[in-house]
């Protein structure tokens, strides 16, 4: 079309090569390594066996998936929770406000991850800001034990992931036709009939895309359980950290990644193929219309 | 109708004093003089002093500027072009798509490892270079992302004109191409500079050992897990800063309303 500007594919080989090199072959790499035995000190011996397959799934690492599983789910719930209904209220802002208050909401994101997360030491610590308020409310027990547990951590996976929801439910907000929440009042549906029966079911596919990042981002994650979270093994994330660097069972760390990646995949396509139908079934029902 | 304008209002205001509250703590606590989180004893700028005596953040600091710098500018080549290959073809193809979304969504831990393990294994010595190599996977892909974004509404008969006019290949990507797109580049640009400031797993994992190559997310988690000094209010403030302004300016490039 434009050989003025080169062949496409000549444009798109550096970093094609650049992705082979540093993203396809490392993974690969894992992938392979997970099917190998742990050498006598540490390293990998090349002999196959699906021994660390195998002990991926014993109960206590299986144990540690599930824990992970929820602690991440929770944490999915609470930033639809609230992620949701602050993307609504974006949506129905004044028209030219709108871009500049989803900008704001998503700016923090962007600041360093270790430092939003330290945030919520100096706010949840014993001596912390939360109890000082508690106190200057009057209260004077013993100061509350808020970080070093699940909730910590939960609270600190809501407050890093929830500009995923706002984006993706205040995408699907926005392309909502408006003559729709029009029609369901004019046939005489309350605000509430019209939320549950018209708006909530067309922004399926932006609340199932937000939850999906969420889940996917959390369960992976091992920075939020080290520094929020108590105890050494808390969730996956740590686990495979610990493999690496301090057990140094590279093999296992491998197949624990495996079996991460593969929960991860899955999740995504069931998104993927979740959206794609419901795309298809409003397509179908815009014709018959 | 008034009731629901003030619930919405009032969501608002909640979500964004739950975002924000965080950030201004640590922002304020980094002017108090005492240091302590439990009183205010004073504004001072004492601990952005201290910071410019502390030689192992300035070093940490140094290694960051120069890693970001380096995957910058090669993740905005790269990416530029990505973008523009991807976009002149008439065939899109899911594989490809979903090789350019990939470094966007694998977990960074998984990214790690995978990185390490291959150096290890290819007795790489790790240092900077790696760190930087390993950013370029994740910053070309937000490049080509905001370039791509750009080129939908791009004019393609532009480059069929230029050329029936005579100019060369490269006249018309420097005359025509790289005029309509280059806000969108140096927004890439920045985000990728934004992300590459602030990655720690990825960096933590193909460092390699030693100090010589700590970049600054890794001094901060250091500083997290084994000592939290007032200093790092200071230095946190600091990094926010540097990621709102670079991502505000990349908001502005993106709209055209800068360049």
């Amino acid at each position: 079309m434009t050989p003025a500007l080169g062949k496409p594919r000549l444009l798109m080989a550096p970093a094609l090569l650049w992705l082979m090199a540093f993203l396809v072959a490392p993974c690969a790499l894992v992938l392979a390594n997970a099917f190998f035995l742990r050498g006598l000190y540490g390293g990998i011996e090349y002999t196959l066996t699906w021994e660390n397959l195998v002990r991926a799934f014993d109960p206590l690492y299986a144990g540690i998936f599930l824990r992970s599983a929820e602690v991440a789910g929770l944490a999915t719930v609470f930033a639809l929770l609230v992620g949701y209904p602050a993307a609504y209220a974006i949506a129905m802002a004044p028209r030219r406000w709108q871009a500049t208050i989803l900008f704001l909401a998503v700016l923090p994101f962007w600041s360093n991850y270790l430092i939003r997360t330290y945030a919520w030491i100096v706010l949840l610590n014993r001596e912390g800001l939360l109890t000082q308020a508690l106190r200057w409310m009057g209260y004077t027990g013993e100061p509350p034990s808020l970080l070093y547990t699940d909730g910590a951590v939960i609270v600190g996976l809501v407050y890093n992931y929830l500009p995923f929801v706002i984006l993706a439910v205040y995408s699907a907000l926005s392309r909502l036709n408006p003559e729709f929440r029009e029609a369901s009042r004019d046939l005489g549906a309350g605000g509430f009939t019209t939320f549950r029966r018209v708006i909530l079911p067309l922004t399926m596919p932006g609340v199932a895309a937000g939850a999906v990042f969420v889940f996917v981002l959390s369960i992976g994650n091992f920075v939020t359980p080290a520094l929020l979270g108590g105890g050494r093994f808390q969730m996956v994330g740590n686990l495979v950290y610990d493999q690496f660097l301090t057990a140094n069972d590279w093999p296992f760390g491998a197949a624990l990644s495996l079996v991460l990646i593969t929960v991860m995949m899955a999740l995504l396509v069931a998104q993927g193929l979740v959206a794609d139908r419901l795309a298809g079934e409003r397509a179908v029902a815009k014709e018959a219309a | 109708m008034r009731d629901g304008r003030l619930a919405l209002t009032i969501v608002l205001t909640l979500v964004f004093a739950f975002l924000y509250v965080p950030i201004g703590v640590l922002v304020a606590l980094s002017f108090n003089e005492g240091g302590l989180p439990t009183a205010w004893s004073g504004f001072s700028f004492k601990w952005y002093a201290a910071l410019a005596h502390n030689g192992a953040i300035l070093q940490a600091a140094l290694n960051t500027l120069i890693v970001a710098l380096a995957s910058t500018a090669v993740a905005t080549v790269l990416g530029t072009l990505l973008a523009l290959g991807i976009e002149m073809r008439r065939r899109k193809s899911r594989g490809l798509e979903a090789l350019i979304f990939a470094p966007m969504i694998i977990p960074d831990i998984v990214l790690a490892i995978a990185l390490l393990s291959m150096f290890a294994m290819l007795d790489v010595t790790m240092g900077l270079h790696t760190i930087a190599a390993s950013h370029v996977v994740f910053n070309l892909a937000f490049v080509a992302a905001v370039v791509r974004a750009r080129l939908k509404s791009f004019d393609w008969s532009m480059i069929e004109a230029s050329t029936d006019l005579g100019a060369t290949g490269f006249t018309t990507f420097r005359r025509v191409t790289l005029p309509a797109i280059a806000g969108s580049v140096v927004a890439g640009a920045l985000i990728a500079f934004t992300l590459s400031v602030d990655e720690f797993i990825i960096a933590f994992f193909t460092a390699g050992a030693g100090r010589a190559s700590i970049t600054l997310p890794m001094q901060i988690y250091s500083m997290l897990r084994f000592g939290i000094t007032p200093e790092i209010n200071a230095l946190a403030t600091l990094v926010i800063a540097v990621s709102v302004v670079a991502l505000t300016l990349s908001q502005r490039f993106n709209r055209g309303m800068v360049g």
